[in-house]
């Protein structure tokens, strides 16, 4: 018996266990996955936990329940992979041996990385919505807002679902006008990049929304430290952004154990391939989701995609077959743009966000890179979709690992890329 | 692309100013893109330069402020000091080498 290993029972691992159970033989196959946590969070829900519009029953369930029979599910602490020695070791003293691993680690926020982050004022006048208990512990600070300064703050990139700072000011622009509060707020955008987003077309438009809300933009903004005696954040070329309530998201990094294991690069991601998902140092280690290094956004929907790439290449990996199947990098996020509004991004390695229509070209009925009503419903629907599709590893209907170039208006200047062979 | 002409050689740049190839690029071509950014070259900022550069022909990008703190050994502060303003952006730029991409 030869043994498959997933390292975390997050979004990527639950989705990969859960293809792979249906189509590797497992007579000759032994499938574990491994996870510290009993919860599994829906973490898009995060966002919305602030101005309590999800509950906290709306975002948590057990881990267990998402990954279908014929899995061995353990829920322990990964300390590290002994990669020369196809062996993983347990916090508990434990190893489990592997043929193959599937390192689906995730990614983490650690405010550690920046001075004085978590001070006197963490969890009081500094928040994350990261984390569930971020998330939580910034509804009860939101409910007391009387007004003030209110900064939105990103520590340093990449970071996953790079489009929640934004959406969280979006929606704090409305929450606040629903309570009459938006004329006492200043509401600031505090971003390390020299424009709203990381993509020049949608960042355009992007920035017109924030101008169009009044918030005010500071760009460049690399954090030195948090000064929490005057309560303002402060860059490496001195400038100063004072807070009443700082909104920050951490520094993004791969789990500890893959820095243990010598794996990772200088934020524990593993250097992966980008298009095989096959990981440079061993032949044998695959990864998957956040904790690669790929280019893409670190998003559900990426993992999700990149699901069906990895199947293939798996169990052709495990046939003794050239690995067939190539991720393009795509990735399909949603804007919370307030007002029960969204923007919708498709995109992928060599495509930026473009405008268009989505899934059917010409028809939609989404609209790529315009707000709508129907883009938001999109989104709200997709905490469902998410449990009930996304997880047991079923396949959405016309949205393919591959990003598609119809129902995309290119704009000038915009190359459109050549397709993956 | 625009075209400009730096110590007598003609290359062709990015609207930022960027070089579009790193074939004509020298140390003197370095020299010349440093000045015009107000900075004169010193052996601190060859440290970074070279660090870059040969960090880029091993990975193919531009090493962000962490990588360079972290595995180049370049506190932050010191870049700062060094490269005012964007450190990153001007030094990949003194070194020939393309914007660095923002990240994902
Ligand atoms: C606020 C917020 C909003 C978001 N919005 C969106 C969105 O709208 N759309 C979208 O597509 N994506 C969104 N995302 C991103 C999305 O949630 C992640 O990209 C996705 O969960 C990545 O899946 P993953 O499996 O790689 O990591 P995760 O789902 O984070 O799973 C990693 C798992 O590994 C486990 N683990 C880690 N280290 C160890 C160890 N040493 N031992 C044992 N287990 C370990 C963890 O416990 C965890 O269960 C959002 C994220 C946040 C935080």
């Amino acid at each position: 018996m030869k043994n498959l290993l997933i390292l975390g029972a997050g979004t990527a691992g639950t989705i990969m266990a859960n293809h792979l159970r249906k189509k590797m033989n497992r007579s000759e196959w032994k499938i574990t996955i491994v996870d510290k946590e009993g919860d599994h969070y829906y973490q898009p829900g995060f966002l919305f936990m602030p101005f309590r519009i999800y509950s906290e029953a709306d975002v948590v369930k057990p881990k267990r329940k998402f990954v279908g029979g014929g899995v061995d599910y353990l829920e322990a602490d990964v300390d590290r992979i002994e990669a020369d020695a196809n062996q993983v070791h347990l916090k508990n003293g434990n190893t489990l041996a592997y043929d193959v691993l599937i390192v689906a680690t995730g990614t983490t926020p650690v405010p550690e990385e920046t001075e004085g982050m978590t001070g006197p004022d963490w969890r009081k006048r500094v928040h994350e919505f990261y984390t569930f208990e971020g998330a939580k512990a910034l509804a009860n600070t939101l409910d007391d807002w009387q007004g003030g300064r209110l900064v939105m703050h990103i520590c340093e990139m990449p970071i996953k679902c790079p489009v929640a700072p934004l959406e969280f000011v979006f929606l704090a622009d409305s929450w606040l006008r629903e309570r009459g509060l938006r004329d006492k707020t200043e509401l600031v955008y505090a971003t390390p990049l020299s424009g709203a987003f990381t993509k020049p077309v949608a960042s355009k438009i992007l920035s017109g929304l924030l101008e169009e809300k009044q918030i005010e933009v500071v760009n460049d903004f690399n954090i030195s430290h948090v000064d929490n005696e005057d309560h303002k954040i402060v860059s490496w070329d001195e400038r100063e952004v004072p807070y009443d309530l700082l909104v920050t998201v951490p520094t993004n990094m791969g789990d500890p154990m893959i820095e243990r294991s010598g794996l990772g690069d200088e934020l524990n991601f593993v250097p992966t391939d980008k298009h095989t998902l096959q990981s440079k140092a061993h032949e044998n280690i695959f990864v998957i989701g956040d904790a690669t290094d790929a280019p893409t956004s670190k998003a559900g929907s990426v993992a999700h995609f990149e699901a069906e790439v990895l199947t293939e290449n798996i169990l052709a990996f495990t046939q003794g077959k050239p690995l067939p199947e190539k991720f393009d990098g795509h990735a399909n996020c949603f804007i919370e743009s307030g007002n029960e509004k969204a923007f919708l991004l498709d995109f992928n390695y060599e495509l930026e966000p473009v405008p268009g229509k989505f899934p059917v070209p010409g028809i939609g009925p989404m609209s790529l890179l315009g707000e709508s009503k129907l883009n938001h419903m999109g989104k709200m629907a997709f905490r469902w979709i998410y449990w009930n599709v996304l997880l047991p590893g079923h396949p959405i209907p016309m949205v393919g690992h591959r990003m598609t170039l119809s129902g995309k208006k290119l704009p000038e200047g915009v190359k459109a890329p050549q397709p993956l062979v | 692309m625009p075209d400009k002409t730096i110590n007598g050689v003609t290359v062709s740049t990015d609207d930022d100013g960027f070089l579009q190839d790193h074939s004509p690029w020298n140390k003197d071509m370095a020299a010349t893109i440093a000045e015009e950014e107000g900075i004169t070259l010193t052996d601190a900022h060859w440290k970074v330069l070279d660090y870059i550069l040969a960090d880029f022909a091993e990975k193919g990008a531009v090493p962000g402020m962490r990588r360079l703190n972290k595995v180049g050994g370049i506190p932050t502060k010191e870049l700062y000091s060094l490269f005012p303003g964007g450190p990153i952006k001007k030094a990949a730029k003194i070194a020939g080498l393309p914007k660095p991409a923002s990240c994902v």
